[in-house]
């Protein structure tokens, strides 16, 4: 066996970088993990002491150093009910145009991915702005949960589109055309086969949106607004949950704990909701691989 | 690239009108852009006009009410955060991708990925909490106050790590298998071919993944506004208490009238332009990767 | 069950199947042609794939078209359903009449001529949906409200390509959880339940296994008379089995061309044209 050592060690980098890199890797992972785990700990612990059955339901008490978030989830769930009720309904239907009844590579085709490209990075607190400027103030919507689910709809919608856009593009082909050579409408053929294929990948996007929506805070500053009433209709302010822990750490002297318990409650919601994205996009790998 | 041409796109059949229906849904998707560019526009135009943008560069200071408009120390204060974080968040979030795809054992995998995605789904608030009521008082005992330009600059790096981390790893698993191969055919380590052929061919996607979590640093505006400070000054120490663009907006828009309403939006425009810039070049990578 | 003079071959195919009462009729393949089409010439993106084309599919015959790959069978057959419609850059000259009616005229139902001009694909396209809702959904798209007339539609269907009794007890489950050859059939099934008179076939047997193949080739023989069958195929063999009429195409100035079409005994035995003989007797192609 002849003896590769010393050549190796003439052309290539010297052994020492390579562990240097290899320590360094394990380290940057040990980190992260570190940084996260104290995080999440952090949160679950001092949140885990100010949470029970009583604080989801209360009113808030004193400015929120005391009681509960009762009002808040309230407004929360309708400014999230009103973003996806009407970037969902709006979003499908762009995909669907985009994906099967628009032809690739048209120029509506090139304008439309350029601006959902460009909306998708539009800083949130930037949404704010353009919520308070049109909807609240131009339509004249004031601070109310029906401007800030207006304003978090604008936001998910290019999330929306282009999960369900991609999702309705995995759809075989084959299918497409069987149906059409049954003589099915086009628009039967998508509703009827090809929207029922890509129902896990469109849920998926849904829930994604959902989440983000749930965990924005800048853009409803001033759309939704702060009040932490009960809402009593749509056109009322309601404040939502990540803005009342903002309110509750930056404002309320005294009011981490309960600004930990929402935490908590806010950060259970997103894992559940972007647990349940996951799996709806993992079965839909797992899919693709077994076929 | 082909024109449309209308009257092939939607036929006067049932199909047609649904085509059409849907097709109104993707311009107004796809319209939002435009109706975001022109309110925040419009709304900064006033400013503009009166005040004139050279006098938002070269006035000294930030008194809005009393004709200062400089916005030069916020602007410093959103690059250096921006900047800061993506040092730290830039080598981490690779070396997270690396690890995960080609070190961690295999019992490791799954669990690390679904911690990194829980970090990438935390919401900022949550993450501004954590860092004022954990390493703010932290920083507060090495040097006073703690809330500053290094906690923003660790907290935001935590924030964006997973974004660097994804896309470095998509960009890592696209690169072929044969790459491997021939690295290792030529007696190469696992060090030696990442370093020489791996990361290389993953250059831009890489890059692209930089770019975006760049983008979301300098847009992001709940986690410096809980963290930094919000004192308007010159960024000269990573101790030094700061107010970046985004936060400016958050506090003042509540009560700002006239030209500091206009102007708030005014850096709305700034802070959407810079944005448009890194999607736009991390767009450009991604796009000739692809061509 | 009553079986049609013609209808041992299928009686006795492969699987042993029943046959239903579609079939059962008298074999009447008339050179009455049913498809006329002239001066076909079909381009890709301004590529021509198919030039030329004049060619007539007689009623009640099984015409089954051969040649090299390429040569344009398959965008042949779509353009005859207008299934080019889909394809985006592809354009389609020249005049195709079904039944005597210009299919690209202006008053033409796309929905009612591919009613009227079922498809068969290479590779089996069930959809994702149970094997009932398979043949039902398309039935309930062209609007036959009764029920008990669907599932009659539905029974006899399945019974014709043999499935019936295979699948009678599972029609809930999955159509995707069908064996290949089984899902070619349903495919089959799906096509006739809309009761067209013409059908078209790509290559219909080479993705299945040569049971599956046989039984579904026994089908078509089956087919035979009642309905105008336009079938691809590679399989010379095959194809002299089934055939009444065969069309040769071949590639030539870079497009496909039609070279020959005549009653298949006689492309096959006494072709008029050099390359037809070529190709039949496997010196190439
Ligand atoms: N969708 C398409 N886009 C562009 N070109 C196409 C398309 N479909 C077919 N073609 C081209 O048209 C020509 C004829 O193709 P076609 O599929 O009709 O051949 P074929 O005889 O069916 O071949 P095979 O026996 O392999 O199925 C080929 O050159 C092919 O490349
Ligand atoms: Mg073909």
């Amino acid at each position: 066996m002849p003896d590769f050592s010393s050549v190796r060690r003439r052309i290539f980098a010297p052994q020492a970088r390579d562990g240097a890199l290899r320590m360094a890797i394990w380290a940057a992972a040990g980190i992260l993990f570190a940084c996260a785990a104290w995080l999440m700990l952090d949160v679950a612990v001092r949140g885990a002491a100010g949470l029970d059955w009583r604080f989801l339901v209360d009113e808030p008490a004193r400015a929120g150093r005391a009681g509960g978030i009762g009002p808040i989830l309230v407004s929360t769930g309708l400014i999230l009910a009103v973003a996806i009720a009407v970037a969902a309904p709006l979003g499908l239907a762009a995909a669907i145009f985009l994906a099967e009844f628009l032809p690739s590579g048209s120029r509506f085709a090139a304008w439309t991915s350029i601006s959902l490209d460009v909306l998708a990075g539009i800083p949130s607190i930037v949404f704010g702005l353009f919520g308070n400027a049109f909807f609240s103030v131009w339509l004249g919507m004031g601070f109310s949960i029906l401007s800030g689910g207006l304003t978090l709809a604008c936001m998910i919608l290019p999330l929306l589109i282009r999960t369900a856009e991609h999702g309705l593009r995995m759809v075989p082909d084959e299918w497409r055309h069987g149906a059409a050579a049954l003589g099915m409408s086009r628009f039967s053929s998508v509703w009827r086969i090809v929207l029922p294929a890509a129902g896990p990948a469109v849920t998926a996007g849904l829930l994604l949106g959902l989440g983000r929506a749930t965990a924005e805070t800048a853009a409803l500053v001033f759309t939704s607004g702060y009040v932490d009433r009960m809402p009593s209709s749509l056109l009322d302010s309601g404040r939502a949950l990540s803005l009342h822990i903002y309110d509750l750490a930056m404002n309320v002297a005294g009011g981490d704990r309960n600004a930990y318990a929402s935490a908590l409650v806010l950060l259970l919601f997103l894992i559940v909701v972007n647990g349940l994205a996951m799996s709806f996009s993992d079965y839909l790998l797992r899919k693709r691989i077994a076929a | 690239m082909t024109s449309l041409r209308i009257s092939s796109l939607f036929p006067r059949t049932p199909d047609g009108y649904i085509a059409f229906g849907l097709g109104a849904a993707a311009c107004l998707a796809s319209g939002i852009l435009l109706l975001i560019l022109i309110f925040v526009f419009g709304e900064a135009w006033p400013a503009l006009r009166t005040i004139g943008v050279v006098r938002f560069l070269s006035d000294g200071a930030w008194y809005p009410t009393d004709g200062a408009f400089g916005l030069v120390p916020m602007l410093a204060a959103s690059f250096a955060l921006a900047a800061g974080a993506l040092t730290i968040a830039a080598p981490v979030g690779v070396a997270v991708a690396i690890f995960r795809l080609h070190y961690a054992p295999g019992w490791m995998k799954a669990p690390y990925r679904g911690l990194v995605l829980l970090l990438a789904g935390t919401p900022s608030v949550v993450l501004g909490l954590w860092g004022l009521m954990v390493l703010v008082p932290l920083i507060a005992r090495i040097e006073p106050p703690g809330a500053s330009l290094i906690a923003g600059i660790l907290v935001l790096a935590l924030m964006i790590v997973p974004t660097v981390a994804i896309a470095s790893e998509a960009a890592l698993e696209s690169v072929p298998r044969s790459c491997w191969s021939a690295a290792n055919a030529l007696g190469l380590g696992r060090e030696a071919a990442l370093l020489n052929v791996v990361l290389p061919a993953a250059r831009e996607g890489i890059a692209g993944g930089i770019l975006l979590a760049g983008a979301r640093a300098l847009g992001e505006t709940m986690v410096v506004l809980m963290i930094t400070g919000n004192i308007v000054q010159m960024p000269d120490g990573l101790f030094t208490p700061v107010r970046a663009l985004t936060s400016n907006i958050a506090l003042e828009m509540a009560y700002a009238t006239g030209d500091h309403r206009a102007s708030l939006f005014v850096s709305g425009l700034a802070l959407t332009l810079l944005v448009f810039l890194l999607s736009f070049a991390a767009g450009t990578g991604r796009r000739r990767r692809h061509a | 069950m009553t079986l049609g003079p013609k209808d041992e071959a299928a009686g006795e195919g492969a699987a042993g199947y029943t046959v239903g009462p579609m079939l059962a009729g008298p074999e009447c393949c008339t050179p009455e042609p049913v498809i006329g089409v002239r001066g076909l010439a079909v381009s890709y993106a301004g590529v021509p794939a198919l030039k030329h084309v004049d060619l007539d599919i007689y009623k009640g015959c099984v015409t089954a078209l051969i040649g090299p790959s390429g040569c344009g069978k398959s965008t042949f057959l779509s353009s005859l359903n207008r299934l080019t419609d889909l394809v985006a850059g592809c354009r389609v000259a020249g005049r195709i009449e079904v039944d005597g009616v210009d299919i690209h005229g202006p008053d033409v139902d796309v929905q009612a001529l591919r009613r009227k001009v079922g498809m068969i694909f290479q590779k089996p396209n069930p959809f994702p949906l149970s094997i009932h809702r398979n043949l039902d959904m398309p039935l309930r798209e062209h609007g036959v409200r009764s029920r008990d007339e669907r599932e009659s539609r539905i029974r006899a269907a399945l019974s014709d390509v043999g499935l019936w009794e295979e699948v009678a007890d599972r029609l809930d489950e999955p159509a995707l959880s069908l064996s290949g050859g089984q899902q070619q059939r349903l495919c089959i099934a799906r096509a006739l339940v809309l009761q067209p008179s013409i059908l078209l076939m790509d290559e219909p047997c080479s993705a299945l296994d040569p049971l599956s193949a046989e039984t579904v080739e026994k089908m078509i023989v089956g087919l035979r008379g009642r309905y105008t069958v336009v079938v691809v195929t590679h399989n010379l063999a095959q194809a002299r089995r089934i055939a009444n009429f065969a069309a040769f195409f071949w590639v030539r100035d870079r497009a496909g061309a039609l070279i020959e079409f005549d009653t298949c005994q006689r492309l096959f035995e006494a072709p008029a044209h050099d390359l037809t003989a070529a190709y039949v007797t496997g010196r190439s192609g």
